[in-house]
């Protein structure tokens, strides 16, 4: 497991993080480290099916906190309600609230535009616009009226993206040319040029090859000193090398109606959820006995 | 002796017969590889291969007979119009007398520029504009449907309709003119964008729509910046074919710009000619001249509708979510 004293060192590792939280029972971190989001009775629907159903939990800043849990429990769509993305879906509905930085996303009057402006998104295909690598990049300082310097902006952010020295000549070409795991840096580059708070990563890897999965992860490594990430994965190994933290969902049946929602199980230490996981469930899943 | 045991051992069975060997299983016609029977022996049922041949004949048969009469408007058009295709022809209006030879279809050629420029500038926006409604807004609402039902009505009527609505509504009043002409070509125009821009707007993927959303945009940002250009190729295509059907209009025209001799680029109180009612009323003449310069100008706008085709071609190629 990563120790993440190296950017933490104003705070003994033991007192800082609770040992276990479970989906009910949130823990609060120490008052130097209010949660970037904190989640309160979520529910989520699509139409008149529930989606997700009684979300609790914490996501604090500056950490990598991984969601996984098997296919169809609700992954992405627990992700997509962090910065409203489920409501370009027409039958969905999202009760509960989601507080970012103590402010609920979800009160009235909030607009979804600004919300997007401070939490960026990847998604797990790679899904550069159809124009030059400079434009992809520079698309979302231009919509949100960036005054500075835009080739430095996009340099520096193709930096952040371990990209720069791969594309630096070839900045008027069409980002359509890369290779996947390099459109996919590309897609991180572009969310981390509108210097967003928080990067949500949508299984930003499973489209990817092994070598460009690691380019990802390293990068990860990287932009957690900077930037709280939250990333949707289905593979296990994934989320034990590159999180902190770790939320476990898992869909439940309601027998007589064959209704399926997702719920979070357990959420913890990546270290505890994997070693010691508090839930029979949990433990089943993590040591590959299902999904 | 293996042939005439139980079929159902085929698999285990090297038969002692390798050039039996098809017949050991009747289940697959004898298509099907087995041990000791090699993909020579193993050959489809004659019965299948001649159906197989029978229906590529068909096949090919039928693009024949396809091609046949655009072959032959393509010869006869071209071997006619280049007799009289010339530069005077080209660049002159037609002669007041129509027993003259001489003279050509720039009025025709200009009239025709005018009045579907006219079409365009009104229709591309317009159908642009109403697509992007039907996509991104409207989606399957009352109006949407509305919309998407009448585009459709409206590319079935026949264009004469169209041609007797602006004569009722404009040029009762107003007399004919350029103006009421390009007016009807845009009527036509119209669901012919609406309904192509659609399409290619339906095609734009909505990862990138989503991409353009979860970076702060707005919807009205995401689809001027991303989903408007993404489509542009394609929407392009739509146009041009719009455009080059409005070259090719004639019944809508008789009712509106009328027709004339004179070339002029005055909208209205005064009628406009047009290519396609040059040629038709050059080649209702019983006289040599008005026929054969009635051929140039089918030749003259032939080529410029096969310039448009084919430039909407080009742009289709480009297109980067069509591909």
């Amino acid at each position: 497991m990563k120790s993440d004293t190296d950017t933490q060192t104003s705070l003994p590792q033991g007192l800082a993080v609770p040992e276990v939280r479970s989906s009910t029972v949130s823990a609060w971190g120490v008052p130097t480290e209010k949660p970037v989001f904190s989640v309160r009775d979520l529910d989520v629907y699509y139409g008149k099916n529930i989606a997700l159903r009684g979300i609790n939990l914490d996501i604090r800043p500056r950490r990598i906190t991984a969601i996984i849990g098997p296919s169809g429990c609700g992954k992405s769509t627990l992700i997509r309600c962090f910065n409203r993305m489920n409501e370009l879906i027409p039958s969905a509905r999202v009760s509960g609230e989601v507080f970012y930085h103590g402010e609920n996303i979800y009160a009235p009057g909030v607009d979804p535009v600004v919300v997007r402006r401070h939490i960026g998104m990847v998604f797990q295909r790679p899904n550069p616009f159809p124009k030059s690598i400079y434009d992809n990049i520079a698309f979302g300082a231009r919509i949100n009226g960036y005054k500075g310097d835009m080739d430095e902006l996009v340099e520096r952010s193709l930096r952040r993206a371990a990209l720069w020295d791969e594309v630096k000549n070839q900045l008027k070409n069409s980002a359509l040319d890369l290779s996947g795991g390099q459109q996919q840096r590309l897609c991180i580059a572009r969310a981390i040029a509108v210097e967003p708070d928080v990067i949500l990563m949508d299984e930003p890897a499973s489209a990817l090859d092994p070598i460009a999965t690691v380019h990802i992860e390293d990068l990860m490594q990287e932009l957690k000193q900077e930037y709280s990430i939250v990333i949707v994965t289905h593979n296990m190994q994934q989320a034990a090398r590159v999180s902190d933290e770790t939320a476990f969902l898992y869909t439940e049946v309601d027998e007589e109606t064959s209704a399926r929602w997702g719920t979070l199980v357990e959420f913890g230490d990546t270290s505890q959820i994997f070693t010691r996981p508090r839930d029979k469930r949990t433990e089943d899943y993590v040591s590959g006995r299902f999904g | 002796m293996a042939v005439q045991s139980n079929m159902s051992d085929g698999l285990g069975g090297n038969a002692g017969s390798t050039t039996a060997g098809c017949t050991l299983d009747d289940r697959w016609s004898g298509t099907r590889m087995r041990p000791g029977v090699t993909l020579r022996e193993c050959r489809l049922a004659r019965t299948r291969r001649w159906r197989n041949r029978r229906n590529t004949v068909l096949v090919v048969l039928a693009v024949v007979l396809t091609l046949i009469p655009v072959v032959m408007i393509l010869f006869q058009i071209t071997q006619k119009g280049i007799g009289t295709m010339n530069w005077e022809f080209l660049t002159s209006s037609e002669p007041f007398s129509v027993r003259r030879t001489g003279g050509g279809f720039l009025n025709g050629l200009i009239g025709t520029a005018i009045m579907v420029g006219l079409a365009t500038v009104v229709s591309v926006p317009l159908g642009i504009l109403a697509a992007v409604y039907l996509v991104e807004y409207g989606k399957s609402n009352w109006l949407a449907k509305l919309i998407r039902f009448f585009s459709d009505v409206m590319t079935g009527v026949p264009s004469i309709f169209v041609g007797l609505f602006i004569y009722t509504a404009l040029v009762l009043q107003y007399g004919f003119g350029g103006l009421m002409g390009g007016a009807a070509l845009a009527i036509i125009m119209l669901p012919i964008v609406v309904r192509s821009t659609e399409e290619m707007l339906k095609l734009v993927p909505t990862e990138l729509k989503d991409a353009s959303y979860a970076l702060g945009a707005a919807k009205w940002q995401t689809i001027t910046r991303v989903v408007l250009p993404s489509a542009a190729p394609g929407i392009v295509t739509g146009v041009m074919l719009a455009v080059a059907r409005a070259a090719g209009e004639t019944a809508p025209l008789i009712l509106t710009a009328f027709g004339s001799l004179h070339l002029t680029a005055k909208l209205w109180g005064v009628q406009m000619q047009s290519l396609t009612l040059a040629i038709w009323s050059g080649a209702r003449q019983p006289f040599e001249a008005g026929q054969a310069r009635a051929w140039a100008g089918a030749l003259e706008l032939l080529i410029i509708v096969l310039v448009f085709t084919v430039a909407a071609r080009l742009a289709a190629r480009r297109s980067r979510i069509s591909r």
